[in-house]
């Protein structure tokens, strides 16, 4: 007990405090910006963390990064231009809300289930957390393979097009994950003898030229459409309790996998959202209303990605493992403060890591408020003209894909995939799968290949170990389910013409 | 850049340090007079990263001008150490350039070597470990060799990508033992801490990264290090054996970073640079930071950091080339 007392009084520090409230507003602002990822807000921080007492740097990081992963929703939902990969999966549904004439519902969603997924994540991480972190460390690549695999298979799922158009996409974005020398054999694939491809094509460039970029240009081709209704927004929060009564199943299934995709090394908020949409639609029993403005995919795909936030800093805080990119850079700002991780860490320092978990759940408090005025901002763009938006997001993605390397070539690729993704979307064909591609592909392959590698060649341990046949059987399942349903219903009608 | 415009810029460069030079005294003297930016090949957020953040900190305070930090990254750090090699000789491009500059001319990505620098000083290097799991049958070094020897192939190893300078100690390591590479076969990883945790869910057998970056799992009783691969041993980790006390093999490599200037920089301003980084390498500050993220420092002046340099440019070499990773020419 009287280490629970120690850890509020060092919360409760004003230096602690303060770092809170102001990388909560930094966190907001950057997911908010097309192209600044969650990832980036908390790389920008570290520098600024090398001042700060050891909590207050901690806070700064966790704060920091569970608002950007929310306000990354508002632009998603406002232009459909998603601020961070993690919305990429349910832009187009929160934004056909908003043209619905429900901006305020959509907004309120993704912030108020948000909200409660970070702090059910934080609850996993907290109670659960010596046994979640033993079950992740019997993953092996075998394990990971199956699971990337998984997530490929939600591109047909997610599109609302035709499934094979679909595939079609998800196929070129593996071909670009193929792009460069950071693959297993580390030899230089198609890159032309360019350096600036030999690091391959970066997710982040890719996604907002095909988003944001992509939504420029077709702004521009078509005629603007009637501004929506000029009127103040009703309540943020209004309704979010009824329709939390209203799906507990769906917010019940996306705070779990959520948790459970962040406890898995490597695997992070944006496959959790891509999953969790998945799931929704796949178990709905209105899969038709799916990207038409339906609450239910975003109420589950929102609650996940936040809560698979929280649960990714299991693996980190007990073996030095990240979760994801922004824990792996969470992790050397721990080792600088001396919070060194491992499991001396819950006995040693008890004390700092209930302060860890006081400060997660306060972070995903204040986002209530905070975010609030943050969406009454950001409606402003509601009103504004189309032809004063459109060229501030095209020098903001511009700048703010520059930043991420301070490299001309990432400026170039963001254009680049700005035509393909206009393309793409004109003949039907969803960008969100290619995205997935880009973000899976290079994940699939590694784990494929060292799998092999292990196994002098043998395919045999994908299906012998005990969790990797699970996982084989899911996905397998899976694949083979719409042609078992499809024999099934073709058996009865066949009898029908025998007779 | 054209190949036309690069040497123009080198003769560009050339003509300026050659003109600093005549009037030497006055610049050293005077200088920095404006903001010197510190290129760092890598992404934000990593090792390296933090180790020139907190040089480019410290140097700031020295100079009494701002030291900008800028991450150029991409091309498998290939365009960060072209950006300081092609900067202008002036002493206002500096970079802080790690272990990669000497593997990847060998593998043909890039035309830039250690020689293309004005080499400042070297800063940190961190030596490999050999880890095994907790539960490996393997409780010494010599025991492992030993498994390695009766049945080579069958123990794979991790700790980075294809190629990489962990996949590399490995190599030199085994040839050192009269082995060839395929004694052990390398499984390629994202960096040390996946293959941790690989070693840990029992999917490899051997992970050689550095001894720091397998510290969370050694703490928390998954992991053993039988050796590492260096001269002495790692104050912080007093009872890891080195190779040569555990198989009698005298074997030694490390990753390491330090600031480089573009090639053909004015002495003076390359001395007055090397006075400052010694200071900094020999501050509190400096050690503590290196200390808490488990980084090894290490001091060689300019002239001391070029024949370090070389020396692993060569090794490198032969191992690259025993590894079947370097370019047939």
């Amino acid at each position: 007990m009287s280490t629970f007392i120690e850890a509020w009084q060092m919360v409760l520090a004003p230096d602690v405090l303060i770092a809170i409230l102001l990388s909560a507003i930094y966190g907001l602002v950057v997911g908010s910006l097309p192209g600044l990822s969650a990832t980036m807000a908390t790389a920008l921080l570290v520098p600024v963390t090398f001042y700060l007492s050891p909590i207050a740097a901690i806070a700064t990081i966790i704060t920091a990064s569970a608002m950007a992963i929310f306000s990354g929703d508002i632009p998603g939902c406002l232009l459909r231009i998603p601020g961070t990969p993690a919305s990429a999966a349910y832009t187009d549904e929160a934004y056909a809300m908003t043209r619905k004439g429900q901006p305020e519902l959509a907004l309120g969603i993704c912030l108020w289930f948000s909200a409660l997924g970070g702090v059910f994540g934080t609850l996993s991480l907290i109670i659960m957390a010596p046994l979640l972190a033993e079950f992740a460390l019997s993953f092996s690549t075998f394990e990971y393979f199956w699971l990337a695999f998984l997530g490929l298979m939600c591109a047909t799922v997610v599109a609302r097009s035709s499934p094979v158009k679909a595939i079609a996409a998800m196929l070129l974005g593996l071909l670009i994950a193929c792009v460069g020398i950071e693959n297993p054999a580390g030899t230089p694939r198609f890159t032309f003898g360019s350096t600036d491809l030999l690091g391959g094509i970066e997710v982040i460039p890719a996604l907002v030229g095909c988003f944001a970029v992509a939504e420029v240009m077709r702004a521009m081709s078509v005629p603007e459409p009637p501004q929506l209704e000029r009127r103040k927004f009703g309540s943020i929060l209004a309704g979010q309790w009824k329709l939390t009564k209203e799906y507990p199943k769906q917010q019940a299934r996306g705070n779990i996998v959520g948790i459970i995709i962040g406890v898995l090394p490597g695997a992070g908020a944006d496959m959790a959202a891509w999953v969790s949409y998945a799931m929704a639609k796949r178990f709905s029993k209105t899969p038709e209303k799916f990207g038409t403005g339906h609450p239910e995919g975003l109420i589950e795909a929102g609650a996940s990605n936040n809560a698979s936030l929280a649960s990714g800093w299991v693996p980190s805080l007990l073996f030095g493992i990240p979760g994801d990119t922004i824990t792996a850079i969470a992790i050397g700002v721990l080792y600088m403060k001396g919070l060194n991780p491992g499991p001396t860490l819950f006995t040693e320092k008890a004390s700092s890591m209930y302060a860890l978990y006081i400060i997660f759940m306060l972070g995903n408090i204040i986002m209530i408020p905070l975010g609030i005025i943050m969406i009454r901002l950001a409606t402003f763009i509601l009103r504004a003209k189309r032809y004063m938006i459109m060229p501030v997001i095209v020098l903001l993605c511009a700048v703010g894909s520059f930043a991420t390397g301070n490299n001309l070539f990432l400026v170039i690729t963001v254009a680049a995939f700005g035509v393909v993704g206009y393309l793409m979307e004109k003949n039907g064909f969803p960008v969100a799968a290619l995205v997935l591609g880009i973000v899976m592909g290079s994940m699939v392959e590694q784990h494929f290949i060292t799998s092999l590698i292990k196994s002098d060649g043998s395919l045999l341990p994908f299906f012998a170990r005990p969790v990797s046949a699970v996982l084989a059987a899911i996905t397998i399942g899976l694949m083979v389910w719409p042609l078992a349903v499809w024999l099934y219903k073709k058996r009865p009608q066949g009898r029908a013409a025998a007779i | 850049m054209t190949e036309l415009s690069r040497r123009h810029l080198m003769a560009g460069a050339a003509g300026l340090g050659l003109a600093s030079q005549l009037a030497s005294p006055a610049i050293a003297q005077t200088f920095p007079v404006r903001p010197i930016t510190l290129v760092v090949p890598w992404g934000a957020g990593g090792g390296t990263d933090a180790t020139a953040r907190i040089v480019g900190s410290i140097m700031e305070r020295e100079f009494g001008q701002p030291v900008n930090v800028v991450n150029r990254t991409g091309g498998s750090g290939v365009v960060g150490h072209s950006a300081i090699a092609t900067g202008a000789a002036d002493g206002y491009t500096i970079g802080m350039i790690t272990v990669e500059i000497t593997m990847m001319h060998w593998q043909g990505l890039t035309q830039l070597k250690h020689d293309s620098y004005t080499p400042l000083a070297l800063m940190n290097e961190d030596p490999p470990g050999v880890q095994v799991s907790a539960s490996s049958p393997y409780t010494d070094l010599k025991s492992l060799a030993d498994a390695i020897r009766a049945n080579p192939g069958r123990l794979k190893a991790s700790g980075t990508g294809q190629g990489g300078i962990w996949h590399l100690a490995l190599v030199g390591w085994l040839g050192a033992m009269g082995l060839p590479p395929s004694a052990v076969p390398w499984v390629p990883s994202n960096g040390a801490a996946p293959a941790m945790q690989d070693l840990a869910a029992g999917g490899i057998d051997i992970v050689t990264c550095s001894v720091p970056e397998a510290k969370a799992m050694l703490d928390a009783g998954r992991a053993r290090s039988l050796a590492i691969m260096a001269s002495a041993r790692n104050p912080q980790f007093p009872n890891v054996p080195t190779l040569k006390e555990a198989i009698g093999v005298d074997y030694s490599v490390g990753a390491w970073r330090g600031i480089a200037a573009p090639k053909n920089l004015p002495a003076p301003i390359a001395e007055r640079f090397t006075t400052v980084l010694k200071k900094i390498n020999e501050s509190k500050e400096f050690t503590d930071f290196m200390a808490a993220r488990g980084f090894g420092v290490k001091w060689a002046d300019g002239a001391g950091f070029a024949k370090f340099m070389a020396e692993g440019d060569a090794a490198m070499g032969v191992a690259m080339k025993a590894a079947g990773l370097a370019r047939q020419a």
